[in-house]
């Protein structure tokens, strides 16, 4: 990659890749994320467990900044994103600024989110074309390699509505990682699913972390997040609870709560 | 006594009652289209976070669709000539059956809009896009493709109202109809064919919309 910022980032003593510092972030007055830290190193993959409402979604939209924070600080590579100072203030990024620091991260939904009215095809290529300014044919080419890296190339004449949720949601990777995101995130990618369609998209994940894309997962899948993460994160009521291998947090909890949490969940 | 009935009289006519027929389409066509623009622009502008934007639309919007279109036609046809605008009678009514098609449309795109998901949006941003990029890329064409029933319908009813285009004497059905009437004194014959001429047009214009949109629908 030829991002003058990151040269310059990777020789300053190998920074984190993510680096999210002190998050706060409060819908009007109530506060759903009370001071996160998180670090990945380069093809970290990490995942966050917690009860429904603790504040995981929110994290994630954080980082790729479809919210906004009030306090705190999320780096890319060293590069500060959404916000920078001025005289001392705190400021909100301009649009294109911010266009350019979510194109950092590569973020996989709950719902897919397909651009309906596309086919599998198109929808990779948009991005390639739109932002990355790459000629139709050399998106064309790109786009055929992941949807064919998700098993979908045979279908990417398809429109979403002709496919499954298993299938969706693999398109809806490959468009994200076809943009060569430094870092992916997935919020619950099978939570929409049938339980038979699970498994092909976690395969997709799992594949995608061995070859070293560094992610931020989320899941209810706590067998799959077991196998593939690097660390777990447990996240209680906007906080950081509990962190560590996956071995220490699944098989000697440390906090009450985690202990609470994992009875409350099958394995 | 009983009437005798005499459609060659009216008939012989053929070509001026077809070519408004045909003027009727175009202004109808022509209309729409400006009138989707502007629809579009007003839709916009009523979802506005800008207060002056969403007070311009409505004013727009409430003036427009409370004002007779007979009005609209003939406050345009005379009093943009009283404003140093020169205009034919076919840009005229060009002019008012644009404005006054967008004040509905607003309505038509407003719902279409509010009714896409949020998530397209978001999916759109997470690759990089910006606002305009999705609006122009995501938004606008899977809005249009969901309220292209809603869209003939619109078609059709403006294309009936050009009828109302012979109150300033634009050369359409309506004012042929007139005219042959005068000449022919077969008041029955000629607005019955008139009458049937257009019903044959807007059957074949919604069997046509039919079409395309089953073409254009999103495949769900
Ligand atoms: N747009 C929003 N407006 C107000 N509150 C929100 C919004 N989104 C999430 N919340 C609240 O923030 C908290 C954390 O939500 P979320 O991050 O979705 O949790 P999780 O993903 O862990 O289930 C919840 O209490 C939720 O109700
Ligand atoms: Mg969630």
């Amino acid at each position: 990659m030829t991002h003058p910022e990151a040269s310059v980032a990777t020789t300053a003593a190998a920074p984190a890749l993510l680096r999210i510092q002190d998050l706060h972030k409060a819908f009007q007055t109530v506060e759903v994320l009370k001071g996160v830290d998180v670090t990945l190193a380069r093809g970290d993959v990490v995942t966050i467990i917690g009860s429904s409402g603790s504040g995981k979604t929110t994290l994630l939209r954080c980082v790729n900044l479809l919210e906004e924070f009030q306090r705190g600080r999320i780096e890319i590579d060293g590069q500060a994103i959404g916000y920078r100072e001025q005289g001392g203030r705190r400021v909100p990024c301009t649009g294109a600024e911010v266009a350019r620091h979510r194109a950092l991260t590569g973020m996989a939904f709950q719902q897919f989110n397909l651009f309906p009215h596309l086919t599998a095809l198109r929808n990779v290529t948009l991005g390639l074309i739109k932002v990355r300014k790459l000629a139709r044919d050399e998106a064309v080419a790109i786009a055929e390699k992941w949807l064919d890296r998700v098993g979908m190339l045979e279908r990417r004449n398809h429109y979403p509505g002709q496919l499954s949720g298993g299938q969706q949601q693999r398109v809806a990777i490959a468009r994200a990682v076809a943009m060569t995101p430094r870092l992916m995130l997935f919020d619950e990618v099978t939570s929409a699913l049938d339980p038979e369609l699970v498994n092909e998209v976690l395969s997709v994940v799992q594949g995608l972390a061995q070859d070293g894309m560094t992610m931020l997962l989320v899941t209810h899948e706590m067998r799959f997040a077991y196998e593939v993460s690097d660390r777990i994160i447990f996240m209680n009521q906007g906080r950081i609870e509990e962190e560590g291998p996956p071995a220490d947090l699944f098989n000697q909890p440390k906090s009450l709560r985690l202990k609470e949490f994992l009875k409350t969940i099958k394995i | 006594m009983t009437y005798h009935f005499d459609f060659a009289v009216v008939w012989r006519h053929e070509n001026l009652l077809l070519s408004g027929l045909g003027l009727g389409l175009v202004l109808a066509l022509v209309s729409i289209l400006i009138g989707c623009i502007i629809g579009l622009a007003a839709a916009f502008g009523v979802l506005s976070r800008h207060r002056i934007f969403r007070i311009i639309a409505t004013v727009y919007v409430t003036t427009i669709r409370n004002t007779p279109i007979l009005v609209l036609i003939l406050l345009t046809y005379f009093a943009l000539p009283e404003l140093g605008l020169r205009l034919g009678k076919i840009q005229s009514f060009i002019i008012t059956l644009s404005v006054y098609a967008g004040a509905y449309l607003t309505e038509v795109f407003r719902a279409g809009l509010v009714a896409i998901p949020r998530g397209l949006r978001e999916a759109g941003l997470a690759i990089g896009l910006t606002e305009g990029q999705i609006r122009r890329s995501v938004i606008i064409p899977v809005m249009i493709r969901n309220v292209l029933p809603s869209l003939g319908n619109n078609f059709i009813s403006l294309f009936k109202d050009t009828s109302l285009a012979a109150a300033i004497a634009v050369p359409e059905l309506t004012f042929y109809a007139r005219k042959i009437n005068v000449e022919s004194f077969r008041v029955i014959e000629t607005w019955m064919v008139a009458s049937l001429m257009y019903v044959v047009a807007c059957l074949i214009i919604s069997t046509a919309l039919r079409f395309v949109e089953r073409r254009l629908a999103i495949i769900r």
